[in-house]
Order: C-alpha cells, then sequence, then structure tokens
C-alpha cells in the first residue's frame, strides 16, 4: 500500500475532484472570517447574485481593526466601526455564527477557534488570515488564504489548490530552562530563512513538540507562514484529546468514542516520503529573539548580531537597510540594549498559558521605568481565566496595561501603536518595517523573554533575573 | 470578479530590487479598513512611498518620473508575510498587470492569479539582466506572452520560459475566475459534501 504522510491523508480526503493539468477542487469543512477580509467577498457574491453555500461551516469574529478599550461603547474610528457593523449585517443576512465584541467567546478568530472546540484533527480550515496555520496544532490542514477565496467558499465551500509539497521538521530532546515553544519556531526560522518552507505544507515531528501542551503546539504551527509555509500541522495525540473533550463543539458521547478512533489513525505511515527533511536537537535551542525586519532574523539572546561579511549584493543591501531600520550596528550585542514597550498578545501568544507564564514571572516584580507594558488576552474567554487564577491583579501590581481582546499591537489596525523610532519586545509574529505602527521597531520573543525584559527594561536573557 | 484578459503584454518597467519585501510593505494594515475594494493604488507602498506628513519621498522609485510602466520587477521573495489580498488590490488599481521575481510567497502568488495580475518567475542570473537593462535605460521594454509562456528582454532578445499551469492560463486568457468554475460543479460539491 502506498505510504502516505498526515498531510496526504487529510489532504487526498478533501479533494472534490482534480482539473486535468490544473489544481484540485479542495473541499473546506470550516471556515473563518473576521472584519477586514470578508467585506468585499460578500460584496461580490451579491454582485453575482449568489448566496451562501453552507452558513453552518463558517464562523466570524471580529478581531483584527477593534479598539482594546471600551468595548461596550461605539467604536469611534468611523471606518473600523463600518467593518464590524458590514460583518454583523453580513452574518444576519447569511445566519453565520458570530462572536462579536463583548460576547462570552468573542477574541482573536485562532483564539476562539480551538477554544470552542471547532477546530478538530482531521479538519480542512480557512480564514482571510495567514495565522490560520495555528489550528494546525490539532492535525489539521488549516491556512490563510485571500478575499476572492474567502468569496469561493462562502459560495462553494471549496477553493482550487494545487497541493503544495511536504516538508518534516523534526525536533528531538528536552528543552531546558526558560526555553519555550516560541524559542523552539524562532530557533527554526533562524535555520531555514523567512522563505525556506516557501511552497511547502510542514508537519513538526519529534519529542520536543510531543511534550507540549497544545496551546504551545499552536504558538508553533501560527508562525509556520513566517518561514513561507503554507501551513503546519502536529499529529494528533491523547494531548490533543484532552484540550478538546468537553470543548462546546466537540463530539460527546459514542460520537466522541468514535471520533478518536478516527483521529488516533491520523499519523504519518513509516516510510511515507517528505521532499524536504530538518533535524534539530532540542538541546541547542535557547531564548531567541529578532534583530531585524523579517522573523528569519533571529539569534540567542547570548549572540551577537551577525556581520554583512560574505554578503554580496542586493543581500547585503538588504541586511543593511533593516539594521539601519532597527537603529542596530552588524556584530554588536543585542542583550542589554533598552526598550521601550512590551506587548503580550496575539493570536501567537495570547492564550491563558501565555498570561501565566508573564504573571508568574513578574509577580512582586515591578515593571522598569522606561517600559510601556500592554498585555492583551486573546479571547474573552483568557481574560475571564486571567481573573479568575488572579492573574490580572499580578500583572496590573507590576504596571501592566490590560486591555480588551483583539490583534491590537500585533498589526496596529487600530489605535495600538508604537510610536516611530521605539523598540518594542513583542510576543507576537511579525518584525516587519511599521508593522506595529509607522517607524516602530519590533523585536519578537517569547512571553518569558517579554516578561523579563519589562522588568529590566533591557534586552535580557529570562534565565538571568 | 471578472478582470481584463491577459494576452501579450509589453511595457516598461518598474524596478524595485528590494528583497523579502512584505504585504505589510505593499499595504500596511491601517489601510485596510475598507468595505469596498475601491482606492487602494494611492496607498501602495505608502510608508516608502511618502513621509509622516504624507509629502512623496523623492529616492522612492513610484515618485521617480523616469520609470513607469505596467510591470513590477521585483526583488526575491517578493509578497510574503499577510494574506491580505488588498496587496494585489493596491498593485492592479495602480496600473501593474504582471510582477516579475526570482522568487514568491505562495499567498501572494494565488491571490495575484485570482484578480488577474501575472506573476512571473524568472532565474536570478535574468532578474540581474533586467534590473541591470531597466536601471541603465528606464525606456527599457519587456515582452510577456502568456501564450508562448515567454518572458523577453526587447532590447537584446534575451528570453526564459516561465510556469503557468494550464488551467489558470486560461482563466487569465479569457479574464475568468475560480467562482465561475466552481458554481459550474456545485452538484459535485454538494454530493461530495454529503460524506463531510
Amino acid at each position: 500500500m502506498e505510504k502516505k504522510t498526515l498531510f496526504d491523508k487529510i489532504w487526498d480526503a478533501h479533494v472534490v475532484k482534480s482539473v486535468p493539468a490544473g489544481p484540485d477542487v479542495f473541499f473546506i469543512d470550516k471556515h473563518f472570517i473576521h472584519e477586514v477580509t470578508s467585506p468585499v467577498a460578500f460584496l461580490n457574491l451579491e454582485k453575482r447574485g449568489v448566496s451562501v453555500l453552507y452558513p453552518e461551516r463558517t464562523v466570524a469574529t471580529p478581531d483584527h481593526n477593534v479598539p482594546t478599550v471600551d468595548q461596550d461603547k461605539t467604536i469611534k474610528d468611523k471606518l473600523s466601526r463600518m467593518q464590524v457593523e458590514k460583518l454583523r449585517e453580513n452574518c444576519k443576512k447569511y445566519d453565520i455564527e458570530l462572536h462579536d465584541l463583548g460576547t462570552d467567546h468573542h477574541g482573536i478568530v485562532h483564539v476562539i477557534g480551538p477554544e470552542l472546540g471547532i477546530t478538530q484533527p482531521g479538519m480542512t480550515i480557512v480564514c482571510g488570515d495567514s495565522h490560520t496555520s495555528t489550528h494546525g496544532a490539532f492535525g489539521a490542514i488549516a491556512f490563510g488564504i485571500g478575499t476572492s477565496e474567502v468569496e469561493m467558499v462562502l459560495a462553494t465551500q471549496c477553493i482550487m489548490q494545487s497541493k503544495p509539497k511536504k516538508m518534516r521538521i523534526t525536533v528531538d530532546g528536552e528543552l531546558g530552562q526558560g526555553v519555550t515553544s516560541k524559542d523552539i519556531i524562532l530557533y527554526i526560522i533562524s535555520k531555514i530563512t523567512a522563505a525556506g518552507a516557501t511552497g511547502y505544507f510542514v508537519e513538526y515531528a519529534g519529542s520536543a513538540f510531543r511534550n507540549l501542551s497544545m496551546e504551545a503546539r499552536m504558538t508553533v504551527c501560527n508562525m509556520s507562514i513566517e518561514m513561507g509555509a503554507r501551513g503546519g500541522l502536529i499529529a494528533p495525540d491523547q494531548t490533543t484529546f484532552d484540550y478538546l473533550k468537553g470543548k462546546r463543539y466537540a463530539p460527546k458521547g459514542e460520537a466522541w468514542d468514535r471520533a478518536v478512533a478516527e483521529w488516533t489513525a491520523l499519523q504519518t505511515d513509516e516510510g511515507a516520503v517528505f521532499e524536504k527533511e530538518y533535524n534539530f536537537d532540542a538541546a541547542d535551542i535557547e531564548p531567541m529573539i529578532t534583530y531585524g525586519t523579517n522573523p528569519g532574523m533571529g539569534i540567542k539572546i547570548k549572540d551577537l548580531i551577525p556581520t554583512d561579511e560574505g554578503l554580496e549584493g542586493s543581500n547585503k543591501k538588504s541586511f543593511l537597510k533593516s539594521l539601519d531600520y532597527m537603529g542596530f550596528a552588524p556584530g554588536e550585542a543585542i542583550k542589554g540594549k533598552v526598550v521601550d514597550y512590551v506587548f503580550v498578545g496575539s493570536c501567537t501568544n495570547g492564550r491563558i498559558e501565555d498570561i501565566r507564564a508573564v504573571a508568574n514571572f513578574v509577580k512582586g516584580k515591578k515593571k522598569a521605568d522606561n517600559i510601556t507594558a500592554w498585555i492583551v488576552p486573546g479571547s474573552r474567554e483568557v481574560e475571564k481565566l486571567a481573573s479568575e487564577e488572579g492573574l490580572v491583579q499580578i500583572l496590573e501590581e507590576a504596571g501592566f496595561q490590560l486591555r480588551q481582546p483583539g490583534c491590537s499591537a500585533c498589526l496596529a489596525m487600530n489605535d495600538d501603536k508604537i510610536p516611530s523610532g521605539k523598540y518594542a519586545v513583542s510576543t507576537s509574529n511579525r518584525n516587519f518595517e511599521g508593522r506595529q505602527g509607522p517607524g516602530a521597531r519590533t523585536l519578537l520573543a517569547s512571553p518569558l523573554t517579554v516578561a523579563a525584559v519589562a522588568v529590566t527594561g533591557k534586552i535580557t536573557d529570562p534565565r538571568e533575573v | 470578479m471578472a478582470y481584463d484578459k491577459f494576452n501579450v503584454l509589453t511595457s516598461t518597467v518598474v524596478p524595485l530590487p528590494a528583497e523579502n519585501v512584505d504585504t505589510d510593505q505593499i499595504i500596511p494594515a491601517r489601510f485596510l479598513k475598507a468595505t469596498e475594494r475601491e482606492g487602494f493604488g494611492d496607498n501602495l507602498f505608502r510608508d516608502w512611498r511618502y513621509d509622516v506628513e504624507g509629502n512623496p519621498k523623492k529616492d522612492f522609485v513610484l515618485n521617480d518620473s523616469t520609470y513607469n510602466g505596467k510591470i513590477l520587477l521585483a526583488g526575491k521573495n517578493f509578497g510574503s508575510g499577510s494574506s491580505r489580498e488588498h496587496a494585489v488590490w493596491a498593485l492592479y488599481d495602480y496600473g501593474f498587470r504582471c510582477v516579475v521575481s526570482s522568487f514568491f510567497a505562495d499567498i501572494f502568488k494565488n491571490n495575484c492569479l485570482n484578480i488577474g495580475v501575472l506573476p512571473v518567475t524568472i532565474s536570478p542570473e535574468f532578474a540581474e539582466v533586467l534590473f541591470e537593462a531597466v536601471e541603465s535605460d528606464p525606456k527599457t521594454e519587456i515582452e510577456v506572452d502568456i501564450d508562448k509562456q515567454t518572458i523577453t528582454l526587447l532590447s537584446s532578445g534575451q528570453s526564459e520560459s516561465f510556469d503557468i499551469n494550464a488551467y489558470k492560463k486560461q482563466n487569465m486568457k479569457n479574464g475568468f475566475d475560480d467562482i465561475d468554475y466552481l458554481l459550474n460543479i456545485k452538484s459535485d460539491i454538494t454530493e461530495f459534501a454529503k460524506s463531510r
């Protein structure tokens, strides 16, 4: 029998038909939408006179542009308000489940999907957002799409996709103390570059991933896109099942037992072929931070910023332009650099375990005077848990400003912008020029590192505080 | 939605050799707040094109009147990051019908093909030839022929072939989009959906 990867098994089960010398007609089980990439899709549906084929397969929430204060009031920014109102209008018109601002399960789309048990092993999941790869943590094929494709899914529950190549990244061994899943993925991207997995879909394998919690696995899969991969997935196991059991949309009773039996079979066959394989040793990974303007530009906090030695032509130009933007010199130490902001949040690291990690670290400490510290829960559920567990109080006593759920300063569509020229150490996923506000300088790191930076006011290895 | 048919495009070229140009540079997030697909070209490369007061930055290529055309010649790993189709809308709205690079990000490339901007992947060597030609003579013209799948530097006749699958090629030539195709096989889809 043909040996198949986990990815092959899920993909092949969702091909409605293959177009000769073209893409596959690929069936989508679950579709998430938000206010920014959906309005034009709905508008085009209307122009075509087409309705939504399976509204029960789409779930909506406003997250990208929403304010993170006064969510009970009318949104002040007119354009943001119009987008959110459009989303409400469209959901009502087509009978789509909406988790609106202020409701119990409002939050970042990639946080609430898993939280509600919508995300399940073996599914195909898309959303007009590249971090849809997050849901791959459950052993699902999940990836970001453009607005034309959002329209296709609404109208036909399918998109036209050519099957990507397959890559396996294996990390074996034990992580050291103070090393988190964010450090694993920043380490991997620094090794294979921001474009190293373009054209591939990644399977993460090995004991380092097996030992991670579901939330930590989501952090890894979330950043698959940051090395160019369409998505990344991890085979489901007992950790996955334990997380899902009892969630609102998870199967119940006998259906649960049947589902677990099916999900258990979702593994890569021994001997299945990947077009590309990487192997890393968990013991080599240490707390990481980025120094440049793409997520591949990462180093261990203890290391020096690389030099331009050996780079030529446009490579060299791009590297120096990036350092110039960041205000860093080649070959200097990153540790000890004074920064201005810390941001804890986003679909990468806005979950309860992230908030716990930060709270545990700063308990009884104060943020440094030069630091503005923002913490934005990924969802209302996360916010509620943080409050019930007493984390909110700890964080507020340490000087953090706790805001309401949303994408916030990860992409700075709302007012949560880092001022031009200022440095932010952020738990988010992109350090692109201007990503956190025009002229803002972003350094990506784990929640633990961000907590250490908040306390010391400068780039710090969390193991040294 | 339907777009203009693409057959043979002959045009001067706008060169942008920067590498790893992400979609946040092509169109920053704060300009994604529209509910209709209009006016995105004005904010194409916004923060590279204008200073904080909104004055054009003289050193940016879109503000240099010596360069213009319907073809953007870009550095490698163009269009990385966010899946925002708005990035391609902005390029299209500004007047680009074709982007040439030695390496494209995946989602961006898909988005291009879905709205009628042709992404042409060429070898790094040919990219270098084209950059040199365009930078030494801004009037240099390139011809992109989708039927023959060739891209040609007209001044020297140097040419390379590029890949595009037969299905997408037909779409581009006819100005069709995927939904036209999918709506036509709706009964296959609803039958398939019964098993999911």
